[in-house]
């Protein structure tokens, strides 16, 4: 489990960009502080298709780079680091697997290669990650479907040019069979939109569906057979979401650690103080694990590993957990300062409950790595 | 197909021929681990004879090379073969603190003839091997050790004593820091090796809280070591002490993986949990349990690629040795009542106990948990006046 020199190579081009261009100052609390509705930079989307990202897994076939889950991850860990907002992980990953082998691919993978499409997940309905659970229902209605329901967390949900709606055809919730994928495009008649800021100053939407009218091509797969590309979707949202944790996790403890060697106090610097040096050692050693983690589920989806949705799990809980650890010690070891609006680590700790919610929380995964080992 | 393919196909076709039937089966204690060495009374025949197949092809130490005894392999062979072996269930066919400990120390350090007779009875499991670092005085701080060795010509004059050496009553050999000087505390220790049954070696089991007594109390009364069993340089023993304690780490960080390689949860390994409460929190440790196993497995690529920080043993075996204890709380947890029975048949003579206990120990030997985090901390994270 050691990188390849071209993915080595990527990390080496990504991470500089990153700490550059993806800054804390330049994005993050640039459009907090103006109040930007879209809570990231079309920009720096455009930037980073030029660099080839925002197509790094659509197929060269389709004008991508055609990479797999290891390298968009190494992007995202370095996104997670310099806790740069962007469209990337729901857009460039989650629905460019959601759409990958369908007729609406076609439609929409040459915008999200050029960076001018961003899409976004529909998928949750209430307060906690439950895919399976879904009601919104789509009935058919003339050569097309008509949908009624609500969404909520719809990360970039209102500067979204498509959404990808899961919707149930059959069945019921908690049901995975009966569930079918729409790509609902933003200006779809009957869907109505609410922009909401969330803890970290990124938008997430909540969705109200009263009759909505979509095309029997929107369909993404089969009818009642959506759980296929959701779980694509969920997969590699949740392994990515866990490798932009870690970089959160690392990002904070880097800045922390920094800050050990630094402040003074009691005539010493703090992290002389051994009651601080074994709980950053402590950290220091579970972000490496979670990064093992992380490698390892995105390994084995690029491999089509049957063991790669339990490691999915793994990596996600594990991830959530430690960038957990990673913020609380951050805050708490920078002392008073840590508490200000002004000091960037706070920053940290607000992207970190967002993203550890984001495709399930440590709890649901933990529950799904006991579902999946048959206990 | 790919060298590396054949390789596997082959590896597990001689596998599957020579690996005896009962050598798959699960082990069931400290029993069935194989030490070699002098005293060594093997379990059956099959035991003997898997341990002499596989040092008959060297790979009782597959990576070593060839002339001492080896395997040759390359990295990625080694690891086939480990993966193989898993997968048929082979056990080790040999376990023992020369292969994971002294050995990869005399490949660095030794001179030739010393590589080319202890690796080699090493890799045949003919000497066991014991390690005389701690003493009473010396544990965390390990290079205040005091036992003296004085130069007298052709051999060396030992005097001291040792403290919780392992195996110590049963082993042929001992690797043993010693004081050779005393003008400077890490530059004036000495790396010696002797034999157990040298005039003036004497030991004394110790009972653990597990009512186990492997380790022991060693007294060296005049012990006369020849000169060339000092390994690298006189007063330069720290080098070597650090680098096998490095090795000692790793195979200890092992303990992490709870025997299965991340091969199954423990909630899968306890059939299953009722208490919602319990099950909750087996689910939570099973995904550390599974992300240090990924993490396992990338530290042993990183190592043997060189590209491992010297000190990753250090945060390798606080992490897996404190996964291992919270294990065997769980499965204490597990097993309610049933889990405490001492000495009963049906608890096989109290092993969940008694491993549960012994685990305690995984974070006070080759190094405290407290110590690996101040290790960590000085030389990876460069915290000040760490
Ligand atoms: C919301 C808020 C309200 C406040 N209100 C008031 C107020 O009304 N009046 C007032 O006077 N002050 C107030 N304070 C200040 C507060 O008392 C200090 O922030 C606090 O004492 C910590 O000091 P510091 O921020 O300088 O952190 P530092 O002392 O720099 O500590 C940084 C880190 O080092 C650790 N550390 C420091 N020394 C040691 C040591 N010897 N051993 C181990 N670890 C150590 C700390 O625990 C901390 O984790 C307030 C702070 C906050 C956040
Ligand atoms: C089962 C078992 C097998 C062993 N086998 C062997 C063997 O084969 N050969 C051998 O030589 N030794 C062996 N040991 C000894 C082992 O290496 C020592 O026990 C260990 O290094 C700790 O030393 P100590 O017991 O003297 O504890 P101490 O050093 O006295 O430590 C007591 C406590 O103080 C803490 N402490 C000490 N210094 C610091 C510090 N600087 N900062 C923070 N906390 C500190 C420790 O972490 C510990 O919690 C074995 C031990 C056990 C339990």
């Amino acid at each position: 489990m050691t990188l390849t020199d071209d993915q080595r190579m990527l990390a080496d081009t990504v991470a500089p960009f990153m700490a550059d261009e993806g800054a804390i100052s330049k994005q993050l609390r640039h459009w907090r502080d103006i109040g930007c509705k879209d809570g990231f930079g079309h920009g720096l989307w455009k930037q980073l298709a030029e660099l080839g990202l925002t197509g790094i897994i659509v197929p060269e076939a389709q004008g991508g780079a055609g990479l797999g889950q290891v390298e968009a991850n190494l992007v995202l860990e370095e996104i997670g680091r310099n806790l740069t907002p962007s469209p990337f992980l729901t857009t460039a990953v989650a629905a460019v697997r959601a759409l990958e082998g369908s007729a609406q691919a076609d439609r929409w993978f040459p915008g999200i290669v050029a960076g001018d499409t961003v899409a976004a997940l529909a998928i949750d309905e209430g307060p906690h990650h439950a895919p399976a659970a879904v009601a919104l229902e789509a009935k058919r209605s003339g050569n097309g479907f008509s949908l009624s329901g609500a969404k909520q967390f719809v990360v970039h949900g209102a500067s979204a040019d498509v959404i990808l709606v899961a919707a149930r055809t059959a069945g019921s919730a908690g049901e995975t069979d009966g569930i079918t994928l729409f790509a609902v495009p933003k200006d779809a008649a009957g869907m109505t939109v609410e922009n909401v800021a969330l803890t970290d100053a990124s938008k997430a939407a909540r969705l109200t569906f009263d009759g909505c009218a979509v095309d029997a091509d929107a369909v993404v797969g089969e009818v009642d057979g959506g759980w296929a590309p959701l779980s694509r979707a969920l997969n590699a949202g949740r392994a990515g979401a866990a490798a932009e944790l870690v970089g959160v996790a690392a990002g904070s403890a880097e800045m922390t650690f920094d800050y050990l060697k630094q402040r003074k106090q009691f005539g010493r610097l703090i992290g002389e103080f051994q009651a601080l040096q074994h709980r950053a050692a402590h950290l220091y050693g579970e972000i490496e694990i979670a990064r093992a983690a992380a490698l390892k589920a995105a390994q084995l989806l690029d491999a089509g590993d049957t063991k790669a949705e339990l490691m999915v799990a793994v990596a996600k809980a594990k991830a959530g957990k430690v960038a957990r650890l990673s913020v609380q010690e951050g805050v708490q070891m920078h002392g008073g300062i840590g508490m200000t609006d002004e000091h960037d680590i706070g920053f940290y700790m607000k992207r970190q409950a967002v993203l550890d919610e984001l495709f399930g929380s440590p709890r649901f995964h933990s529950a799904e790595v006991a579902r999946l080992s048959g206990y | 197909m790919s060298d590396l393919e054949a390789f596997r196909a082959n590896t597990r076709a001689w596998l599957d021929a020579n690996c005896p039937p009962e050598m798959r089966e699960p082990m069931k204690g400290e029993k069935d681990i194989c030490w070699g060495g002098r005293h060594f009374t093997f379990q059956n025949e099959a035991q003997k004879r898997w341990m002499e197949v596989m040092a008959e092809r060297g790979w009782t130490v597959p990576d070593w090379p060839k002339k001492y005894g080896g395997g040759g392999l390359s990295p990625a062979e080694s690891k086939i073969l480990k993966e193989e072996m898993a997968s048929l269930g082979c056990r080790p066919p040999l376990t023992s603190f020369g292969i994971s400990m002294l050995g990869p120390a005399l490949l660095k350090y030794g001179n030739e003839a010393q590589k080319k007779k202890y690796l080699t009875e090493i890799a045949r499991g003919e000497i066991r091997w014991c390690q005389g670092y701690s003493e009473p005085g010396a544990g965390s701080d390990l290079a205040g050790l005091a036992t003296k060795a004085e130069d007298k010509g052709d051999h060396y004059l030992v005097n001291g004593q040792k403290v919780w050496t392992s195996y110590a009553d049963q082993a042929d050999w001992i690797f043993c820091l010693v004081r050779t000087s005393t003008e400077s505390k890490h530059g004036g220790i000495s790396f010696l090796l002797f034999d157990m049954e040298s005039e003036g070696v004497s030991t004394k089991p110790i009972l653990l809280i597990s009512g186990y007594s492997p380790f022991c109390e060693t007294f060296f009364d005049d012990v006369k070591v020849p000169k060339d069993q000092l390994v690298h340089e006189e007063n330069k023993g720290w080098d070597v002490a650090k680098y096998l304690l490095g090795h000692e780490r790793e195979m200890i960080s092992e303990m992490g993986l709870g025997g299965g390689a991340g091969s199954s949860t423990l909630g899968t390994a306890l059939g299953g949990v009722d208490d919602p409460y319990l099950k909750a929190e087996i689910a939570a440790f099973d995904v550390d349990a599974l992300a240090f196993a990924a993490m396992s497995e990338r530290f042993i690529d990183q190592l043997k690629a060189g590209e491992a920080h010297p000190a990753l043993p250090s945060m390798m075996k606080y992490a897996g040795t404190e996964l291992n204890k919270k294990r065997h709380e769980l499965v204490m947890a597990g097993g309610g009542s049933n889990a405490l029975e001492w000495d009963s048949e049906r608890s096989r003579g109290g092993k969940a106990a008694r491993d549960w206990l012994r685990t305690k120990a995984n974070s006070i030997e080759g190094g405290t948990s407290e110590v690996q985090l101040g290790i960590v901390a000085k030389h990876i994270l460069r915290l000040p006046g760490a």
